[in-house]
């Protein structure tokens, strides 16, 4: 089973048939496919992760599931491991130096650090987002948006290309804003504009599951608004995972939310409690759960 | 007066202090009789230093003073670092213009006894650093590739360490280096362009991983993992992301690299000899250059001996030339080609 996630794309998915019958057969044509509303995202489970920076650890035991076609919010005061954890389902986390993760993460039920399993892979099915935004500087807007599938595919057909380039962008609420200036660099852009084209450079390769490592903190209150609108948006079409110290976005954007907290400094951060975001900002069951949320510490 | 504002010396003030030191020194000197310009800029340099600091203290107080102070002692190094610099730029122009010709950068210098020009040597020079560009270029571009995305612990800091030890090798080891490479393939005796242009890249390859370390460094890393989380495999992200953002930084250091070998002497002498004829193929027969041609037209400069003098002067104008244009190659691309990043 691993080895599907580890084989090439079109295969990967042959095999996710076989083994799921319930999921409706994808076509081999998956420019068009994906781009249908409703279609059946991916659920993400993980069991008793550990994730250490050396021999510091800093994430200790997280179970959880995150949902498929909802969007799961990560909440938990700074430094609490929320973004360790992120970063470690699409197995970003062991780029860092010296990370190092136990446990089991599960992408529909396949491995996602099975042996033979190549993180490359992994990423391309579970795109992320970044806290600050970071177009390739050397790239015009176009390019930006098609690097997902020149860096992760081979050739693609320029009519192809420009369709999914354009699908993206207006995917990503950017279409209109930037359609007459395509070859212009990305890193001219407005900083919210800058971190929807990063949007739209993810689902551009059109990817199971996207992460997002506060994708709002860099940006002031309209383009967030603009951002968790398109968050709204996605959900119909992809698993989301979002990490934001941003209270009200959680409760604004998310369906389920998950608080994560430290029992001191020093110590690994646990997952506190995880259910569907309105309980957990009225009647959380943890007192911890319930003193964040209400702003009394963090 | 309030605690903000304060007296303040004049505009002019550090100028007229430079003066007046300046009158004053000539004065003395004249009168002492042992007038000369050195001594007199040297004298005036510390004379102003002490008058401006010493007038600004009593006016302004000592922190504005210190400011003064250490402004001028900063502008007095600046100036002495550029009297060298300036002095020999003006010397070579000034003795290389009058040898410089059509007739020097068009003919060769065969069997033409006090006249000739150069244009072997500045085809010899453009082909063998051209190749020895060519050799350095891939080479330690990939070194630095290793060191900055794949080298690590251990053996990534022994070849840093080496690579900086490289730097600082004479030059005339690596021209033996390359000698003793092909005269141990080819005979002893062996001259050939190429072998020039292997001891160059001896020279070269260390300066340029060097100088492309620094710039891959500067890559920032959220740009590597932005691509990583689109599914790049490493290769990919290092060809498609950090190169073309370090594009402009990476001309800039082979192009500082080339300049950097471009006048080398004393490898090319051992290694692609002399001669005075044309020779554009660098893997059959000697070679000439400028440098090593400049040397040899002041060391044996024959019958005529002024104009062999003016040719090694036009010479050394012409390499003093190429470096510049270089370097302006270099600026030019990268103002074009620079890539703003966080």
């Amino acid at each position: 089973m691993p080895a599907a996630i580890g084989a090439a794309k079109p295969e990967a998915e042959s095999s996710e048939t076989e083994m799921k019958p319930p999921l409706p057969s994808t076509s081999t044509a998956r420019t068009s496919t994906r781009a249908s509303a409703g279609r059946p995202a991916k659920t993400i489970e993980t069991r008793d992760v550990n994730l250490f920076y050396g021999d510091f650890q800093a994430v200790e035991g997280v179970t959880m599931t995150v949902e498929p076609n909802k969007v799961t919010a990560l909440i938990g005061s700074s430094g609490c491991g929320k973004t360790t954890f992120l970063r470690s389902l699409n197995r970003m986390h062991e780029l860092t130096a010296g990370a190092r993760m136990e446990g089991e993460i599960a992408l529909d039920g396949q491995d996602v650090y099975g042996r033979g399993v190549d993180p490359v892979q992994v990423r391309r099915l579970v795109g992320m987002v970044f806290q600050q935004p970071n177009p390739f500087p050397a790239m015009s807007i176009y390019d930006n948006v098609a690097a997902g599938l020149n860096l992760s595919q081979g050739k693609v057909k320029k009519v192809d290309r420009d369709a999914i380039v354009e699908r993206s962008l207006r995917g990503a609420h950017l279409w209109e804003e930037v359609k007459d200036r395509l070859d212009k660099p990305g890193a001219g852009l407005s900083g919210g504009q800058q971190q929807r084209l990063c949007i739209a450079r993810a689902i551009a390769v059109e990817p199971e599951v996207l992460l997002m490592d506060e994708p709002c903190s860099a940006l002031d209150p309209v383009a967030t608004l603009a951002i968790e609108d398109l968050i709204g948006e996605l959900k119909t079409k992809y698993t989301i995972a979002i990490v934001t110290h941003n209270m009200q976005q959680a409760s604004r954007a998310s369906d389920v939310t998950a608080f994560f907290n430290l029992e001191a400094t020093g110590r690994p951060g646990r997952l506190v409690e995880i259910g569907p975001t309105e309980k957990i900002f009225t009647s959380p069951s943890q007192q911890a759960t319930e003193d964040y949320v209400s702003g009394r510490f963090g | 007066m309030t605690a903000l504002d304060g007296r303040v010396l004049p505009d002019w003030a550090p100028y007229g202090a430079c003066a007046a030191s300046a009158g004053l020194v000539a004065l003395l000197l004249i009168a002492a009789g042992s007038f000369s310009i050195a001594l007199l800029l040297a004298c005036t340099a510390v004379m102003a230093c002490l008058a401006t600091y010493a007038w600004s203290r009593a006016v302004e107080g000592p922190r504005r003073a210190k400011d003064r102070l250490v402004t001028l002692l900063i502008l007095s190094a600046f100036a002495l670092a550029l009297i060298p610099l300036l002095s020999l730029l003006f010397e070579v122009a000034k003795r290389g213009i009058p040898g410089l010709s059509l007739e020097f950068l068009t003919s060769d210098a065969r069997g033409k006894i006090g006249g000739g020009g150069a244009a072997h040597a500045l085809v010899g020079t453009l082909v063998i650093t051209g190749v020895a560009a060519l050799i350095s270029v891939p080479i330690g571009l990939m070194g630095a590739i290793y060191l900055t995305e794949y080298g690590e612990g251990r053996l990534r800091r022994a070849l840093t360490f080496f690579v900086d030890v490289m730097t600082g090798i004479p030059s005339i080891v690596a021209g033996l280096f390359a000698y003793a490479v092909f005269a141990l393939i080819f005979g002893p005796g062996i001259r050939l362009g190429v072998m020039g242009s292997v001891a160059l890249s001896v020279l070269m390859i260390p300066i340029v991983i060097r100088a492309s370390e620094e710039v891959l460094k500067i890559v920032p890393n959220h740009l590597r993992e932005a691509a990583y989380a689109l599914g790049a495999p490493k290769w990919k992200t290092i060809a498609r992301v950090v190169l073309p953002t370090a594009f402009a930084g990476l001309i800039t250091g082979v192009m500082i690299a080339l300049a950097r070998v471009v006048g080398e002497t004393a490898p090319l002498l051992v290694t692609t000899g002399v001669v005075d004829s044309i020779n554009s193929n660098p893997f059959e027969g000697r070679m000439q250059n400028l440098a090593v041609y400049a040397y040899s037209e002041y060391r044996t400069p024959g019958v005529f001996k002024q104009a062999s003098y003016d040719r090694a002067w036009a010479a050394a104008l012409l390499l003093i030339v190429i470096v510049m244009v270089l370097n302006l190659v270099a600026r030019l691309i990268y103002r074009r080609y620079r890539t703003e990043t966080r």
